[in-house]
C-alpha cells in the first residue's frame, strides 16, 4: 500500500490526518482513489490532465516531473509538495 | 551512472582554467543587450506612474504623437485583453500571464510608483523623452498600502478586487483582501510546546532590497514581414521570455525567437518580461527594429526587487538545546501582484535542523510596491536571519556554544523536512565540524568592541529541464551548445564536464548559448541549476557522442561494437591491443565513416542536491557611530564537487557580499505617499570593495549521488547567512540584539543608546 503525505492545507479533507494509505500504480490512480475516499481532495491536487499548477509530486524522496503520469512501485511514499526553483 | 564517490582521478574537473569570456568582457568586446544596433532602429521610452496607487481615468498621447520624430505611442489598452491564466515554464515557475502583462504596462490602475502607464517610440531617446512629457494622464489618486501590517487590516485599501492567489512555487488561498496564505505542518507543534523546557519567541523585520545587477534591462525587437519576432535581450531564461511574449501578444511560439546576450547580473531578477512586450508591439506597429533600455532609476522603480518581511519565530527546546518544535509566521511582501517568494522562504525556514514538530503560516501580502521577485535563494535571507538569531538566543540562554547547539540539531540524511520528505544525502554535521576545526573558530578576537557570529543555511535549488548539443569537428575540436544563459562562468564549467567525459583538453571545446530556434527547450538559469542540471545534459550528450564514435571505430576496425571500449580519452580495440585511436584521431576519420556527428540531449533531473553553508564572521563595533566593521569572514560550503574551484569561491564570495549589503546598508526607502526615494546607486547603498573584507572560502565536498561528478548547486545559499551571522556577532560584541534589517550605524546606535538607558 502506498503511503500518501497530505499537505497541511489539505489535511481538513483527511480529518486532520497527515498520512493516509492508498493503493494505485500511478499518481492518477492515487488521486482518483483519494478523491473517492475523501471527496473534494482530488480536485485540489489535479487540474484537468495535470497536477494543480505549483504542485509537484515526490515519490520515495525524489521529485518526479512526470507528475500525474508518474508510475509507482508497491509501497511508495508519496508527497504532494510545492515545486522548487530559485533565483 | 558512475558516482563521484571513489572517482578521484579527474583530469579536468577540479582544475581552474581561464574563463573563455574573461578577456572579451574586460576589454569591452563582449556584446550585451544594449550593444545591438540594427539599421533603421527606433528607440522607446516608458512613462511611469508618479503615484503609488491610482486609477487611470484616461491617457492622452495626441500631443506626443504630434511631436516630429515620434513614430508611435502605446498604453495598456493597446495590448490584448488577457484572462487570468497561469502558465508554467517547463513544469515549474507558475506565473499569471494577466498579472505579468499588466505589470509591464498598467491598464486600469497604477499599482506602484514607477508602474509603466504609457510608452513612446521615436527616432532617438532625446525625442522620446520630450514626447513622454507631452503625454497627459488623468489619475484618481488612491491611498497607498506600504506596510505589511497595514495591508492585512480589514479596512486596508484594496489593490485588486479579485486576484489569483499563489504563483511562485506554492499554491496559496485568498485569506485577506490583500493577501493569500498557506500552511505547512509536520507533526504536532502544540505538543512540542507543551513538552518543552524552554519556549522562545521573537519577531523580526527586514526591508525590501534590489538584486542590484549592474546591467539595467535592455531589449531590441525586430518584427519581420512573415511575423517572426526576433528579440535580443538580457535574461536568465530566453525560453521563458519567448513563452511570456507569445502569451502576452498572442503570437505563436514558433514565431518568437529570443537571443540571450551576455548578461551583467541577474540573481533572480531577469527571468520575466518588463519592456520586451512594449518593444515588440512598437516593432510590429512601425515595421522597424525598436530598442528600449532602462535607466538605473527605471530598474529600481520598475523591476522586481526582493521583499521585505515580518517574521515571528517561536521555538520549543529541551534543556540540552535539542529543538522539539517550531512555529513560524512569515508575512512577506508580494508587491503589486501575488506570488512573491514567501513560499520558498517557508520551505527553507527550518530545513537544516531536525525539528519533529513544526508548523509555518505564510502570508503573501499585496502592497503598492513593485511585484516582488526572486533574489538568490528566494526569500531565504530574512527567515535565515530570524532563525539563526533565535538559535543564538537559545544557545546564550542555555549557556551553550552556538555551534554545538547547531550540531545537536543538525539535520542528517533521512531526517524529515517540514514537507515530510526525508532529506537526501547531506553532510551538515561534517560542515559544522569543519567550522569548529578551522583556525578562524579558535582565533583571538581583536579590536575595541569585537564580536564573533555564526549562521548556518540550507537551500534546495532546482532541477528542471536542460538541453545540450555536441558536434565533433573533423579537427578533433568539439562544439557545445547549451540552452541556459551563462550568469557566472557556466560555459567553462559545462565545457569542463564535456572535456572530462570525452577525455580531451577543455581548450578543444567551444561553447555557445544559441537562440531559442537553435537549441532544445531549457528552463531558466535559476536555482543554482546550470552547472548541475545542464551539466547532466552535457554529460548525457557526451555519452551519446562516444557511443556514436564507438560505432564508427568498430566500422573502421571491422569488429563488433562490443569489441571497442573507450577509456582515458582512447578508443581501444579489444581484439587487438595495439590498435587505439585518440578522440582527435577518431574525429579525423568521421567524414570517411559516414560524416560528422552531432548529438543532443535534454534531461529533467529530479533535484540538484541540497546546498549547505555556514558562515563565521568577526566584527568590531564603533560604539560612538554604531558602525560595524567586518574584521574577518569565512564561508564554508558543501558543494558536492567543485568543477572549477575558483568559480565556486567566487559564487560564495558574491553571495556573502550581497548578504552583507542586505544586512547592513540596503533598503528601499519610501515616503508616506509611496514614492521610492533612493533611485540611484548613490542613495541605494550597496557595499563596495571598500566595505568588504577578504572573504575566505572553505569548500567541502559531499558528492551528490544524483550527478555523475557529484555536483550540487552552488550559487544561492551563500546569500542567506550573513545577516544572522552579523547580528549574532553584534550581540557578542556589545550585547544588543538587532531584530530588524538593515543594521545601519544609525539603527545600531539607537539600540546602543536604549541599552545604556536600560530600556
Amino acid at each position: 500500500m502506498n503511503q500518501i503525505w497530505i499537505p497541511a492545507h489539505l489535511q481538513h479533507f483527511t480529518n486532520g490526518s497527515e498520512r493516509v494509505e492508498i493503493s494505485g500504480s500511478n499518481i492518477r490512480q492515487v488521486i482518483r482513489a483519494l478523491d473517492n475516499k475523501y471527496p473534494g481532495l482530488g480536485e485540489q491536487l489535479r487540474e484537468g490532465d495535470m497536477l494543480t499548477p505549483g504542485m509537484t509530486v515526490a515519490i520515495n524522496g525524489s521529485v518526479d516531473h512526470l507528475g500525474l503520469y508518474a508510475t509507482l512501485d508497491e509501497d511508495s511514499e508519496i508527497h504532494f509538495i510545492p515545486a522548487i526553483e530559485g533565483g | 551512472m558512475k558516482h563521484a564517490e571513489g572517482q578521484v582521478d579527474f583530469k579536468v574537473i577540479g582544475t581552474t582554467p581561464e574563463r573563455p569570456d574573461g578577456i572579451e568582457k574586460v576589454t569591452g568586446r563582449a556584446r550585451f543587450a544594449d550593444d545591438i544596433h540594427l539599421p533603421r532602429m527606433l528607440f522607446g521610452k516608458i512613462l511611469r506612474s508618479p503615484h503609488a496607487h491610482a486609477i487611470i481615468k484616461g491617457i492622452d498621447t495626441s500631443k506626443a504623437l504630434a511631436l516630429p520624430g515620434v513614430h508611435g505611442a502605446l498604453t495598456g489598452e493597446d495590448f490584448p485583453q488577457l484572462e487570468s491564466t497561469v502558465i508554467s515554464h517547463g513544469g515549474a515557475s507558475t506565473i499569471d500571464i494577466k498579472d505579468l502583462a499588466e505589470n509591464c504596462i498598467a491598464r486600469d490602475k497604477a499599482l506602484y510608483d514607477g508602474h509603466a502607464v504609457a510608452a513612446v517610440v521615436a527616432d532617438n531617446y532625446h525625442i522620446a523623452e520630450q514626447a513622454l512629457e507631452l503625454i497627459e494622464v488623468d489619475y484618481e489618486i488612491l491611498t497607498p498600502v506600504l506596510e505589511i501590517e497595514d495591508a492585512l487590516k480589514d479596512d486596508a485599501p484594496v489593490l485588486h478586487e479579485t486576484f489569483s492567489p499563489g504563483g511562485f512555487i506554492l499554491q496559496t488561498e485568498k485569506s485577506h483582501s490583500n493577501a493569500g496564505s498557506f500552511k505547512l505542518r509536520l507533526g504536532d507543534a502544540d505538543r512540542a510546546f507543551q513538552n518543552a523546557d524552554h519556549v522562545l519567541e521573537e519577531t523580526f523585520q527586514t526591508r525590501c532590497v534590489h538584486q542590484g545587477y549592474i546591467e539595467p534591462h535592455s531589449v531590441t525587437v525586430e518584427w519581420s514581414h512573415n511575423h517572426i519576432m526576433s528579440v535580443w535581450t538580457s535574461t536568465q531564461g530566453h525560453f521563458a521570455i519567448r513563452e511570456q511574449l507569445a502569451f502576452i501578444l498572442r503570437h505563436p511560439l514558433n514565431k518568437v525567437k529570443v537571443t540571450p546576450m551576455e548578461i551583467g547580473g541577474g540573481f533572480g531578477g531577469k527571468d520575466q518580461v518588463y519592456i520586451e512586450p512594449i518593444a515588440a508591439m512598437f516593432a510590429k506597429n512601425t515595421g522597424r527594429p525598436v530598442k528600449i533600455a532602462m535607466s538605473r532609476a527605471d530598474m529600481l522603480r520598475g523591476t522586481g526587487p526582493s521583499p521585505g518581511a515580518n517574521i515571528r519565530v517561536k521555538l520549543a527546546a529541551k534543556k540540552d538545546g535539542t529543538l522539539l518544535g517550531a512555529d513560524l509566521t512569515l508575512a512577506y511582501e508580494a508587491g503589486a501582484y501575488p506570488g512573491g517568494p514567501v513560499t520558498s522562504a517557508a520551505l527553507q525556514a527550518t530545513a537544516r535542523y531536525n525539528i519533529p514538530d513544526q508548523q509555518i503560516l505564510g502570508h503573501d501580502v499585496l502592497l503598492n510596491k513593485p511585484k516582488m521577485k526572486q533574489y538568490r535563494a528566494p526569500g531565504g535571507l530574512p527567515v535565515n536571519f530570524a532563525m539563526e538569531s533565535m538559535l543564538d538566543i537559545l544557545a546564550r540562554k542555555l549557556e551553550l556554544d552556538p555551534l554545538e547547539v547547531r550540531l545537536t540539531n543538525a539535520m542528517v540524511t533521512g531526517d524529515r523536512m517540514i514537507t515530510g520528505i526525508p532529506c537526501q544525502k547531506i553532510g551538515g554535521k561534517e560542515l559544522l565540524k569543519a567550522v569548529r576545526k578551522h583556525p578562524h573558530f579558535t582565533s583571538h578576537l581583536t579590536g575595541r568592541n569585537p564580536g564573533r557570529g555564526l549562521a548556518y543555511a540550507m537551500w534546495f535549488g532546482a532541477g528542471m529541464t536542460s538541453s545540450a548539443a555536441l558536434t565533433a569537428n573533423p579537427d578533433g575540436s568539439v562544439k557545445l551548445s547549451v540552452g541556459t544563459p551563462d550568469l557566472s562562468g557556466t560555459r567553462m564549467t559545462l565545457a569542463m564536464q564535456a572535456a572530462e567525459t570525452l577525455g580531451i583538453p577543455v581548450s578543444s571545446i567551444s561553447v555557445s548559448i544559441p537562440d531559442t530556434d537553435s537549441i532544445a527547450f531549457s528552463f531558466m538559469a535559476v536555482g543554482s541549476r546550470t552547472t548541475h542540471s545542464t551539466g547532466l545534459a552535457v554529460y548525457e550528450a557526451a555519452q551519446q557522442l562516444l557511443r556514436r564514435m564507438t560505432e564508427r571505430a568498430a566500422l573502421y576496425w571491422d569488429v563488433d561494437e562490443t569489441d571497442v571500449t573507450f577509456s582515458d580519452g582512447m578508443f581501444n580495440n579489444q581484439k587487438d591491443s595495439t590498435l587505439t585511436l585518440t578522440f582527435t584521431e577518431m574525429a579525423h576519420l568521421l567524414e570517411k565513416l559516414g560524416g560528422p556527428i552531432t548529438v543532443q540531449s535534454s534531461v529533467t533531473p529530479k533535484s540538484n542536491g541540497a546546498q549547505l553553508t555556514a558562515h563565521l564572521v568577526d566584527i568590531d563595533v564603533d560604539t560612538e557611530t554604531g558602525k560595524i566593521e567586518i574584521q574577518r569572514y569565512t564561508a564554508f560550503q558543501d558543494v558536492g564537487k567543485a568543477i572549477h574551484p575558483d568559480y565556486v569561491s567566487g559564487q560564495m564570495q558574491g553571495g556573502v557580499a550581497q548578504g552583507i549589503g542586505w544586512a547592513l546598508s540596503e533598503a528601499y526607502q519610501y515616503d508616506e505617499a509611496g514614492h521610492l526615494l533612493n533611485t540611484t546607486l548613490l542613495d541605494y547603498r550597496m557595499p563596495t570593495s571598500l566595505d568588504l573584507p577578504d572573504i575566505e572560502t572553505v569548500i567541502l565536498e559531499t558528492p551528490n549521488p544524483n550527478h555523475p561528478f557529484g555536483v550540487r548547486g552552488v550559487g544561492e545559499s551563500s546569500i542567506m547567512p550573513p545577516a544572522g551571522a552579523l547580528a549574532n556577532a553584534l550581540y557578542d560584541a556589545v550585547g544588543i540584539r538587532m531584530t530588524a534589517l538593515p543594521m545601519t550605524p544609525g539603527a545600531v546606535l539607537e539600540k546602543l543608546k536604549k541599552k545604556q538607558r536600560g530600556s
